[in-house]
């Protein structure tokens, strides 16, 4: 019984913690029609720096939270520039720009590696969330519970923001059919800065949240690319709900794989993307065929 | 014979003649065992070459199949088989696997084929790392000898060379041959216009698959000499950082030319072999190179500097007939 329970408490966290990094890589992909190869590394970004900045960076410690706005948003500046400079220049060419991606994710891992060196590092937990909340006979760490509350106050403010603001009107807009957008005065092309920069912040934070439970090594980037690249084929690209579905879906598939079925984990992991694209290949939520 | 042609010839007999005799210029085994990586990631590029340049589907997960090939390989050693029997069921195995993915992933074309090849990629991968009881996980597979096909050993570097370099020239040859193929002009005719091909009453579909099967083909070659290359096969060969390096090997030299990813291996292979010993950043060097090549050669290294070429000696001629012109 207790067993189950923990299972399933740990397999919400980590679907909210997946939910984090994937509805950037959705949105993305909804809007640029690309996926975005770079997104687990912009993960481990984050973590990286967002540890650098919890352990301390010339002898100067940062709390938890600042270190973490800090490195979302110095993840979330090298996303726009990426954007900027690289897939600026091969506009409409999908293809050139998942291949720039991919050159970008290998460049992001081997700088990692040089500069945080081979061995994991790992975050501690912030203060006053390194404790246990009882109920009854079961003890769940508090900070498991912190990740739920955070990720649930982000999908909310996500929605508020593309739901009931003019960016999110426009962004909608954009994924829905960006040549009418065009039309309509909506400059689609800066909102693929926009939402490229919100992306790769909300990765990156991901990153940094994941820390104290995933700890950060190298290979984190290639661990953590294929399960968003899951959840939104799962979901559909450019849907927030369809994320969010897909993030608990996967949380709980991976989690239950990994205990029950440890040979086959992966196989169970890929196993349902597989299903959707062959059978509804705009998945769950999706709006439109990648 | 025209002389382009002829050129083409002459530049064809060096180059072949250069390779067959390199075990006796180029000092030291590690640089011979260098040249046959080479050989042998040329053939997978080759292979790889078939789906993104004649077909026009980016793979991103063709390392798997690569590693399923490998794995047979080793697997059927292990149990106790001999070369000939491993080899053929590695063969068969690879070009079933790929039939797999193609029936999955011809559903879609552009970054759907990429996704459900990055996927089916991750699932041999995963099943590698994870299926201890059958891949050894994380340790492997080692396949303790290489083969002796009539008594020539090619335990030794050079014999190895050369089987790999007979090997590699018979892929070529029948690239060539493809390339100039009905089947080959076809299988263009799919990737620029699939639309005008089906009212021609041509079977896209078809004529996709069966370019798979022999890309797959070419993978399991190759993946059976990096096996015995290697003599040690493990789930890393299976991971999307070789999907890539492979798919990184074709853009670089040039999707859609025969020499193009023969000239990408040896680009890559020399970035990780040979720079690494100077440089420790080559994984880094190598991301740079495939984002400068994409953003600025998009065509790759041999048709970008074949054009370069042309409008070099083009530009010659104007300015030539105008001075002969003037009085």
């Amino acid at each position: 019984m207790n067993f189950w329970l923990v299972l399933t408490v740990n397999s919400v966290t980590f679907g909210g913690l997946l939910f984090l990094l994937s509805a950037g890589f959705s949105l993305i992909f909804g809007l640029m029609r690309i996926p975005n190869l770079t997104h687990g590394s912009l993960f481990m970004l984050g973590a990286y720096v967002g540890a650098t900045f919890v352990v301390g960076l010339l002898g100067f410690k940062l709390n938890f939270w600042l270190a973490a706005i800090l490195a979302t948003l110095a993840v979330a500046a090298l996303g726009a520039l990426a954007e900027r400079l690289l897939l600026r220049r091969l506009p409409g060419d999908q293809l050139a720009q998942v291949l720039v991606t991919l050159g970008l994710s290998f460049m992001a891992a081997d700088f990692c590696l040089m500069m945080w060196g081979g061995d994991p590092l790992n975050v501690a937990t912030p203060d006053g969330l390194g404790g246990f909340v009882r109920f009854g006979t079961i003890a769940f760490p508090m900070y498991r519970l912190a990740i739920i509350v955070i990720a649930a106050l982000v999908a909310i403010a996500l929605w508020l923001l593309l739901d009931r603001t003019r960016l999110g009107a426009m962004i909608r807009a954009g994924v829905d059919d960006p040549d009418m957008a065009r039309v309509v005065g909506i400059r689609v092309s800066q909102l693929f800065t926009i939402v490229f920069a919100l992306g790769a912040g909300l990765a990156a934070f991901a990153g940094i949240i994941g820390g104290p439970i995933l700890s950060v090594y190298p290979g984190l980037d290639q661990d953590m690319l294929p399960l968003a690249l899951v959840v939104v084929i799962l979901g559909g690209s450019g849907s927030l709900l369809g994320s969010f579905v897909g993030s608990i879906i996967v949380g709980f598939i991976y989690n239950f794989g990994q205990a029950l079925l440890p040979e086959l984990a992966y196989f169970v992991l890929f196993m349902p993307m597989l299903l959707v694209l062959l059978l509804r290949p705009q998945g769950l939520f999706g709006r439109h065929v990648p | 014979m025209n002389s382009t042609m002829s050129l083409r010839v002459f530049a064809i007999i060096i180059a072949v003649a250069a390779l067959a005799t390199l075990p006796l210029w180029m000092g030291g085994i590690y640089y011979i065992n260098v040249a046959s990586q080479i050989l042998l990631y040329a053939v997978f590029a080759l292979g790889l070459n078939v789906l993104v340049g004649y077909a026009g589907l980016t793979s991103l997960g063709h390392a798997g199949l690569f590693g399923v090939a490998a794995y047979a390989t080793g697997y059927m050693l292990q149990l106790g088989y001999g070369h000939t029997e491993s080899i053929l069921v590695a063969l068969l195995v690879g070009v079933a696997s790929m039939a797999v993915y193609a029936v999955l992933s011809l559903r879609s074309t552009g970054i759907g084929f990429i996704m459900i090849t990055l996927a089916l990629g991750e699932i041999l991968w995963g099943l590698a790392y994870r299926w201890i009881s059958l891949t050894g996980g994380d340790n492997g597979i080692n396949v303790p000898k290489r083969p002796a096909p009539f008594g020539y050993s090619l335990s030794n570097a050079t014999n190895f060379y050369f089987t790999t370099l007979i090997v590699f020239l018979l892929v070529v040859v029948v690239m060539a041959i493809f390339v100039r193929s009905p089947f080959g002009a076809a299988l263009r005719g799919t990737r620029d216009q699939p639309r005008r091909m089906n009212a021609l009453g041509y079977h896209v579909w078809a004529i996709r698959f069966y370019a798979c099967l022999f890309s797959g083909l070419l993978t399991a070659v190759s993946g059976i000499l990096f096996v015995y290359y290697t003599q040690f096969i493990s789930p890393q060969t299976l991971a999307l950082t070789s999907s890539a390096e492979v798919l990184l090997m074709v853009i670089a030299g040039g999707p859609g030319t025969l020499l193009g990813p023969i000239v990408g291996a040896g680009l890559v292979v020399i970035v990780k072999t040979v720079v690494s010993g100077f440089i420790e950043r080559w994984n880094f060097l190598l991301g740079a190179i495939f984002v400068a090549i994409v953003i600025l050669m998009p065509d790759g290294l041999v048709p970008g500097t074949t054009r370069l070429w042309r409008l070099a000696t083009r530009k010659r001629a104007p300015v030539a007939a105008k001075t002969e012109g003037a009085p």
